[in-house]
């Protein structure tokens, strides 16, 4: 398998599926059922191949490895390689992993354009996988930007009532960005010669020009997350998306831009980032207090899902921005949490959309009558949420707090009284939908989650348990990169002129 | 192994009652749980021996589970005098409420869920007094308050219930983010978290300075501080009170086992765990001695006047809490925690007293249709009467061995904090014996005040609920007059070992051994005369309560009200949150944000669009005349900028 270039196999074989199903021709009834088995065989085909990544992954290094690379544009330093370190493996095995499961979520719920549907599935799938593999910019903004389409097109064909005004929202938000962000990749082409991300970040770029490619970057990072106050197209987003859109845009879109900050803005733009780092904790906070809040008020469960979301994200600013080791270490963790527990979250609301077709809390109540395995769910995949020690939710959210007090006692406390409203808001929710006494007519024949539904969850329910309990299993990945990154950082403050590093430590005796 | 098993034999209970409850019916978790708690209870008593009185401390890892530069930690179980004491308090009560709950729960339709939760509630408790380190303190820390809100909700279906549960939890978590700041302080200040290395490290830290929000402080203060408000969210203490009375929605046997005896006792035994924290953080400690001797006081207010049996006894709790803590603030840990262990005796029996009460009388809560029963169900008028003396510090009951050395010892210290804490707390034990024995005239002696379905109902409760109260009913008795010389007597200094540090200058129960007589007489006469008190007034003549309500009726309405805290509360955080977060959504995320970005951008291109295509007429001179404009204005730009 050495040899093997298996990150081009994982990235590609989703498309190979995609190509197949296209070929599906027949009745129209035979063309979905095919489609759906097509799709579910290549992406757990693909989550399998994934495998080998998670069990040949040398841990305890900053290298990158599994390298590729070819010549993509001859004479212009530009190259197709590819490689993952341990920032990015944990990605990867994200999106492989969801998607089988959001092709098992769509079975039934998907009735119209399924074979569309699933190939839009399977070329977001290999978007996803490439762009956290790209060690190239050019290539990284290929998919980066590629992930837009199928996901504007799942919103936009197989999303809800007011799909097309979200579509266009969330295409031209991220778009806005992104348009920055090539102009970026430009710049630092011009400046350095070549694309290729690790010499990139080893170069060194001349301070003042770093402000000014950092706030580029941060225009399309920012709206990614998202982070405050550009997070309105979320809501939106996942109210109008199918349930596995919500699943694939929270489990994993909304990692780009955490993983674009630290992919990017940290190392290859230090003195920038230290500049602005003001700036992020503020943005951060805000979006911790500032949406836990409004999803106090919603009435639309996947929209109080959606804003708890920006404020968990806020909570991976916050931790990447103190860039210490555990601050660090807890972004990612809770970016991995969070891919996991959201994701479950929507899929709990699909349960019951599918059902009742409504997404507004005032139509449920009582179901723990009818649905005990879907009351302890739920139950289980609030309280990560919530960041229960033992669950995932805990470690990620608990680092990132050790690393803020390290910088800023202020945003620690602050981003403690999220830690407040994120229950509120969990537990109002669950004892709205959960408890009480069943009165709604509609509701008396409701089922419990049938076997492909509990299915699912499992992987997931495990996950959360395992990232919980032990989470070494993953820290270990990426603890080697991040202290790299955290070394690199303090090298380069410390080269830079007239800054200095004492004012990260404020004890005296 | 055998520690191992003792933590972890709770869990398997409830995971396999929980899980499979379907299957194994209710008879099956019952015995399942009770079964496996039993094997963990036994071994507590090996273990107490063992590690408490033998002195064979040591500490369990079990794996890694976080490690993140210098920040790394393990599960692990940590034993020492202080845990030992605490497992065996716990898993003893535990089993005994488990089995009261067989008859208690019998007519309930979800009986393996309830044995489940009560399991789970034990095990997480078990990992919090076995922790060696922060972070699995909050572990378990959390883990009993998601077992609370089960309980407390365990009847979903009433609204009061759920309402009181979220209520509970949220107020915890309040404390509980407290308490993480003070962990990421801990962590910050020492580079650690294992309290091995926090402890051996704290002396030389006293000093030590840092700046928090924007003040510069004494850095071991700030840390101990937030730990403590962690400390008064779980343990109910002023401020953070508010959810305890409420809690008491749920089933009995709940607030026997967490609103009384265990759960609650957490915040008291996280400050006697880091004592050797505290003790150098004397700021903290008086801050600690205030708040516990204010809430000793308040709750006993407020107990004067409830009607609801279980709200009587839920303030009640709550001041005895503020007795352990103001013990714990003037350095008395050995006291505090000899106070806890009595105090989870007879305030288990009290409330499962209350319970068979409750149960005789078909789920009436309120004392004021109760009266004159005392002959219909003897057993638990008898034991109400030990559990009443036990808590009025009554000798030789238990309380009265460990409540005393706790005001021996507030007057011992010798300081403001100390004597303000005295006073308050004689005279919240003239009120405790006042209420105790009101509750006791109301609700067995006088004309009967229920209805006559009711009274025909009224039977003795099963020998399954029965035994387990004589059981307590003994521990009452014996628990003080046996555990007086360990832990606070002669040989406490041996028994403690190095589980719990009192500075030499600070030891106040030394002091409090050598306090004058009429010191250590006080607490029997107040109580005596709040017994006096009480019997003239629902005894010897019953029209004067109603007189008293009268002439002080803005006192009297007052405590009645719980000096307004829930509307207070209600009316600064709850509406303003809810507000705040409809106004953020609708005008600040719809109007602003949106306004400006997305959906003013658009609509600004839709009116630009229709404006650009008025400006193209056709006529060649409007063509002629923008270009040229144009050709001036480059030009003019040009020169200058660049010409220069």
């Amino acid at each position: 398998m050495d040899d093997w270039p298996i990150l081009s196999l994982v990235t590609f074989l989703p498309l190979v599926g995609a190509v197949f199903i296209l070929g599906i021709r027949g009745e129209a009834e035979v063309v979905a059922r095919n489609a759906r088995y097509v799709a579910l065989w290549t992406s757990l085909a693909t989550f399998i191949m994934s495998l080998f990544i998670w069990f040949n992954f040398e841990r305890g290094t900053a290298d990158y490895q599994f390298m590729e690379q070819a010549t993509w544009f001859p004479g212009y330093n530009i190259d197709y390689k590819m490689g993952v370190d341990g920032i990015s493996m944990l990605f990867v095995m994200l999106s492989t992993l969801l998607t089988p499961l959001c092709v098992i979520a769509s079975w039934d719920a998907i009735r119209v354009r399924v074979k569309e549907y699933m190939i839009a599935f399977l070329v977001l799938e290999t978007l996803m996988v490439g762009m956290f593999c790209a060690q190239d910019f050019l290539l990284f903004y290929f998919f980066y930007e590629g992930v837009l389409i199928p996901m504007f097109l799942i919103i936009g064909i197989w999303g809800g009532e007011r799909r097309v005004y979200s579509a266009f929202k969330f295409f031209l938000f991220t778009l806005a960005g992104s348009v920055l962000l090539f102009l970026a990749l430009l710049a630092m082409y011009f400046e350095v010669g070549t694309t290729d991300i690790q010499t990139l970040t080893a170069h060194g770029f001349p301070a003042s020009m770093q402000t000014w490619l950092w706030l580029a970057m941060f225009a399309s990072f920012a709206v990614k997350v998202p982070m405050w106050p550009v997070h309105t197209w979320l809501p939106d987003a996942h109210v109008e998306a199918p349930t596995a859109g919500s699943v694939i845009l929270a489990g994993v879109l909304l990692k780009m831009g955490g993983y674009g900050f630290i992919r990017f803005s940290l190392p290859m733009l230090p003195l920038a980032s230290e500049f602005f780092t003001p700036l992020m904790f503020t943005l951060s906070v805000m979006a911790i207090i500032y949406t836990s809040l409004v999803a106090l008020a919603q009435e639309d469960m996947k929209k109080l899902i959606a804003y708890s979301s920006v404020a968990h994200m806020g909570l991976v600013t916050l931790g990447t921005f103190t860039i210490t080791q555990q601050g660090l270490e807890g972004a990612i963790f809770q970016m991995l949490s969070h891919g996991v527990v959201s994701a479950a979250l929507f899929l709990i609301v699909g349960v019951i959309y599918d059902r009742l077709h409504t997404r507004l809390i005032a139509r449920y109540d009582g179901l723990v009558e009818r649905m005990p395995v879907y009351s302890l769910m739920f139950m289980i995949f609030m309280l990560a949420s919530v960041g229960l020690p033992g669950t995932s939710g805990f470690v990620g959210e608990f680092l990132v707090l050790v690393g803020i007090f390290q910088v800023n006692t202020l945003a620690a406390l602050l981003a403690t009284g999220g830690m407040i409203l994120g229950a509120a808001y969990m537990l109002y929710l669950y004892r709205r939908v959960i408890f009480g006494v069943m009165t709604k007519p509609d509701l008396k024949a409701i089922l419990d989650m049938s076997p492909r539904e509990i299915l699912v969850f499992a992987p997931l329910l495990v996950l959360v348990f395992w990232m919980g309990i032990y989470p070494m299993s993953f820290l270990d990945v990426f603890s080697a990169s991040v202290a790299n990154i955290v070394d690199l950082h303090q090298a380069a403050l410390l080269q830079a002129p007239g800054r200095s590093f004492a004012s990260l430590f404020s004890l005296s005796q | 192994m055998i520690e191992t098993l003792i933590v972890l034999l709770p869990l398997l209970g409830a995971l396999i009652a929980g899980l499979s409850g379907r299957f194994i019916g209710d008879r099956g978790a019952q015995i399942v749980t009770c079964g496996l708690l039993g094997a963990s209870a036994l071994m507590s008593i090996y273990i107490f021996k063992d590690v408490a009185l033998d002195g064979n401390v040591r500490t369990t890892e079990l794996f890694t589970w976080i490690d993140s530069g210098a920040f790394e930690l393990s599960w692990a179980i940590k034993l020492d005098t202080l845990s030992a004491v605490m497992l065996l308090v716990v898993t003893n009560i535990s089993i005994l409420i488990h089995v009261y709950s067989i008859g208690y729960m019998s007519h309930d339709k979800s009986v393996p869920r309830f044995f489940s939760y009560l399991s789970l509630f034990t095990f997480f408790m078990l990992a919090l007094v076995t922790a060696d380190n922060f972070v699995q303190m909050y572990f378990g820390w959390e883990g009993v308050g998601v077992a609370s809100y089960l309980l407390i909700g365990f009847w979903y279906h009433k609204p009061s219930a759920c309402a009181a549960a979220i209520k509970a939890f949220l107020v915890n978590r309040v404390g509980d983010a407290a308490f993480a700041l003070g962990i990421v302080g801990t962590f910050f200040l020492f580079g650690a978290v294992e309290f091995e290395s926090v402890f051996a490290a704290a002396p030389a830290m006293a000093e030590m300075r840092f700046e928090f929000i924007g003040f510069e402080a004494n850095a071991l203060t700030v840390i101990c501080l937030l730990l403590f408000i962690g400390a008064m969210g779980k343990s109910a203490q002023l401020f953070l009170h508010t959810w305890l009375p409420d809690a008491m929605e749920g089933p009995t046997p709940v607030s026997a086992l967490i609103h009384a005896a265990t759960m609650v006792t957490a915040g008291v035994f996280m400050v006697a765990r880091l004592s050797p924290m505290f003790e150098y953080a004397p700021f903290a400690l008086d801050v600690v001695t205030v708040v516990g001797a204010s809430t000793a006081f308040f709750a006993a207010t407020v107990g004067l006047t409830q009607f609801d049996i279980k709200r009587v006894i839920a303030y009640s709790t709550c001041s005895q809490l503020g007795y352990m803590f103001f013990a714990a603030g003037v350095s008395a840990y050995g006291a505090s925690v000899f106070h806890l262990m009595t105090h989870a005796f007879f305030k288990a029996l009290l409330f499962l007293a209350a319970g068979s009460v409750i149960h005789a009388l078909s789920d009436e809560q309120d004392m004021r249709k109760m009266g004159g029963i005392w002959r219909l169900i003897p057993v638990t008028y008898a034991v109400m009467w030990i559990g009443s003396l036990a808590l009025a510090g009554v000798p030789p009951f238990a309380g009265f061995f460990s409540k005393d050395m706790i005001l021996e010892a507030a007057y011992g210290a010798q300081s403001m904090v100390g004597g303000y804490a005295f006073w308050l707390g004689i005279a919240a034990a003239f009120m405790t014996a006042f209420y105790s024995w009101r509750l006791l005239f109301l609700v067995f002696h006088g004309a009967p005040r229920a209805d006559e379905k009711t009274m025909s109902h009224i039977h003795e409760s099963p020998k399954v609920m029965l035994v387990p109260l004589i059981l307590l009913a003994t521990g009452a008795v014996f628990a003080g007059w046996l555990g007086y010389d360990l832990f606070v007597g002669e040989g406490r200094v041996e028994f403690w070992g190095a589980s719990i540090l009192v500075l030499g200058a600070n030891d106040s129960i030394e002091a409090g051994h050598h306090a004058p007589t009429w010191v250590k007489l006080l607490p029997l006469i107040m109580g005596a005369s709040g017994i006096a008190l009480a019997w003239i007034m629902y005894v010897a003549r019953p029209d004067l309560p109603a007189l008293a309500a009268r002439v002080f009726r803005p006192l009297y309405l007052f405590s009645f009200n719980k000096w307004y805290f829930d509307e207070l509360y209600d009316w600064l955080f709850v509406r303003p949150a809810m507000a705040l977060g409809r106004g953020l959504w609708k005008s600040g995320d719809g109007a602003v944000i949106d306004g400006a970005g997305p959906d003013g951008i658009a609509a600004a291109t839709r009116s630009l669009a229709g404006r650009l295509s008025r400006i193209q007429t056709g006529y060649l001179y409007h063509y002629a005349f923008a270009m040229m404009i144009g050709v001036v204005g480059l030009i003019s730009w040009y020169l200058l900028t660049g010409a220069g």
